[in-house]
């Protein structure tokens, strides 16, 4: 499946995803390259976390198909978990372990999955604790760091997992304006590093320069997609006009 | 009235004898009553409704009648059955300390059981699904991350469970146990002095309490010392 050399990490096909009667996904076909940054933007509710969601299993899709690295998403434990190791995931709430220090929260998962040493974990937790500017909070717990070393370590807890795609839910929402910067800076460096990502985030300074494509989704559609120029300056759906408008009042 | 204070010096030393049959039921109920509660409790998160169901229907029973049937149930009931008196159990049931210390398990692991889900409920969803988001199994999600929380936030209610399980120790007395509450019952027998007799158990009670509230307040502030801002 490679057109002009590029690698689809992330594909998704007609996919829909119901709460019950409420369809949350309608139809939503989508391809992420390798190294490629995709923004996803929309009004609360339009279904974006769902989105990204059901590409970790997180949630299940209920119509189409969802492929990882070539690798389909089915009901398959198995698959399910190898989609997992390669997807990293940031919460708007952070969600680190309460009861484990920073470097314990970075290195459990390498531990328990990758069955890393210990001494081996911690030193790849250590790496990417320096990566993210806090190496000197790897002993403290969770609740004795502000929300943006908190989200830091959050990330760097995904990134110990060396994962192929990044997943971002609004990871700079729940946080104190000064805090927004320390932590998109991170997310900045990660994309010029490379990686792929898909953000949902209504920072649109941070899309503006480092997305490659935003998509704009309202009532669980795919409504607009483009690069950020065309999407910012030339929009062309009246919903995105709408939405463009009332983001930049704000 | 006119309080009889020899009476009471001389009944508290009496029984303080059975403090140690006391503390006994307590500890062994309170030991086994959790290993069953967590088996209960596996049980009802498993998911499967063979297992969901009997754990269920245990706790609804155990929960809804009073300790005082299921101790009679088991010491007068049981052993009118011919198969629980040819059974591997019968050593136990044919002695009144057997059937307390199971009641009291018994009707312990109801309760703890409850407990124990409310704790693992109390668990923020959000760090199960960071935890599926590194890969973790379901398995693993339990074991190191729901767990350890539900833990801490189980204490309080478990503590308070604990404290009803020494005072129900004293319902052993009804079957010729001779634990504090027995030995005040065969003081007040001899003496016809209720009041002096259980007003000071109640007052050695109630220390008991107080002890056990501190040690789980400790343990408490132990399991939570991760939550504090300041290292
Ligand atoms: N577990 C759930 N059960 C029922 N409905 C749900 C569930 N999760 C999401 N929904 C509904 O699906 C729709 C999409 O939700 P989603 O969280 O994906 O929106 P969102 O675009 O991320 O919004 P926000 O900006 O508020 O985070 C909403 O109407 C929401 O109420
Ligand atoms: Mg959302």
């Amino acid at each position: 499946m490679t057109e002009n050399g590029q690698q689809p990490v992330i594909v998704l096909e007609n996919v829909d995803k119901h709460f019950g009667d409420f369809q949350a996904l309608k139809n939503i076909n989508l391809t992420v390259n390798r190294g490629e940054r995709l923004v996803v933007c929309g009004p609360s509710g339009s279904g974006k976390s769902t989105m990204i969601r059901c590409i970790n299993r997180l949630e299940e899709h209920d119509g189409g198909r969802i492929f990882v690295n070539g690798k389909e998403l089915t009901g398959d434990v198995k698959d399910i978990d190898a989609v997992r190791r390669e997807v990293g995931m940031v919460f708007q709430s952070f969600n680190l372990f309460p009861h484990l220090t920073v470097v314990k929260n970075l290195m459990l998962a390498p531990k328990l999955v990758r069955k890393a040493g210990k001494a081996e974990a911690r030193e790849t937790a250590m790496r990417f604790l320096e990566r993210v500017r806090i190496p000197e909070q790897a002993d403290k717990y969770p609740a004795q760091l502000s929300g943006g070393q908190q989200q830091r370590v959050a990330i760097a807890r995904a990134l110990c997992m060396n994962p192929e795609v990044m997943l971002f839910d609004e990871p700079t929402s729940a946080l104190d304006p000064e805090m927004i910067s320390e932590v998109l800076d991170v997310m900045v460096d990660l994309a010029k590093d490379g990686m792929t990502m898909i953000c949902v985030t209504h920072e649109m300074g941070f899309a503006r320069s480092v997305a490659d494509q935003i998509l704009f989704m309202d009532a669980g559609e795919i409504v607009e997609m483009g690069p950020p120029k065309t999407f910012f300056d030339q929009p062309k759906n009246e919903r995105t006009k709408l939405f463009l408008s009332q983001i930049i009042q704000h | 009235m006119i309080v009889d204070f020899t009476l009471i010096t001389d009944s508290i030393p009496k029984m303080l004898m059975g403090i140690g049959l006391t503390v006994e039921l307590m500890i062994v109920s309170a030991v086994l009553g959790t290993v069953l509660a967590i088996v209960l409790l596996l049980m009802r998160i498993s998911g499967l409704w063979y297992l969901v169901w009997p754990s269920v229907s245990y706790i609804y029973v155990f929960r809804g009648t009073p300790i005082l049937v299921q101790i009679f149930i088991i010491y007068y009931g049981l052993p009118q059955f011919e198969v629980i008196r040819d059974s591997i159990f019968w050593p136990i049931l044919r002695e009144p300390y057997g059937c307390a210390v199971v009641a009291l398990s018994l009707n312990t692991g109801a309760y703890v059981s409850e407990i124990l889900r409310g704790g693992i409920l109390g668990v923020d969803r959000g760090l199960g699904e960071a935890g599926a988001a590194l890969g973790l199994s379901v398995r693993q999600r339990f074991i190191h991350i729901t767990t350890p929380i539900a833990i801490r936030l189980a204490i309080p209610a478990y503590s308070n469970d604990i404290v009803s399980l020494m005072k129900s120790t004293a319902l052993a007395s009804t079957i010729t146990l001779l634990d504090m509450m027995g030995i005040a019952r065969t003081i007040v027998a001899e003496t016809f002095a209720p009041y002096e007799v259980f007003i000071s158990l109640a007052v050695i009670y109630i220390i008991m309490t107080f002890f056990i509230q501190k040690g789980f307040g400790r343990f408490e502030k132990h399991m939570s010392r991760y939550l504090k801002k300041e290292a």
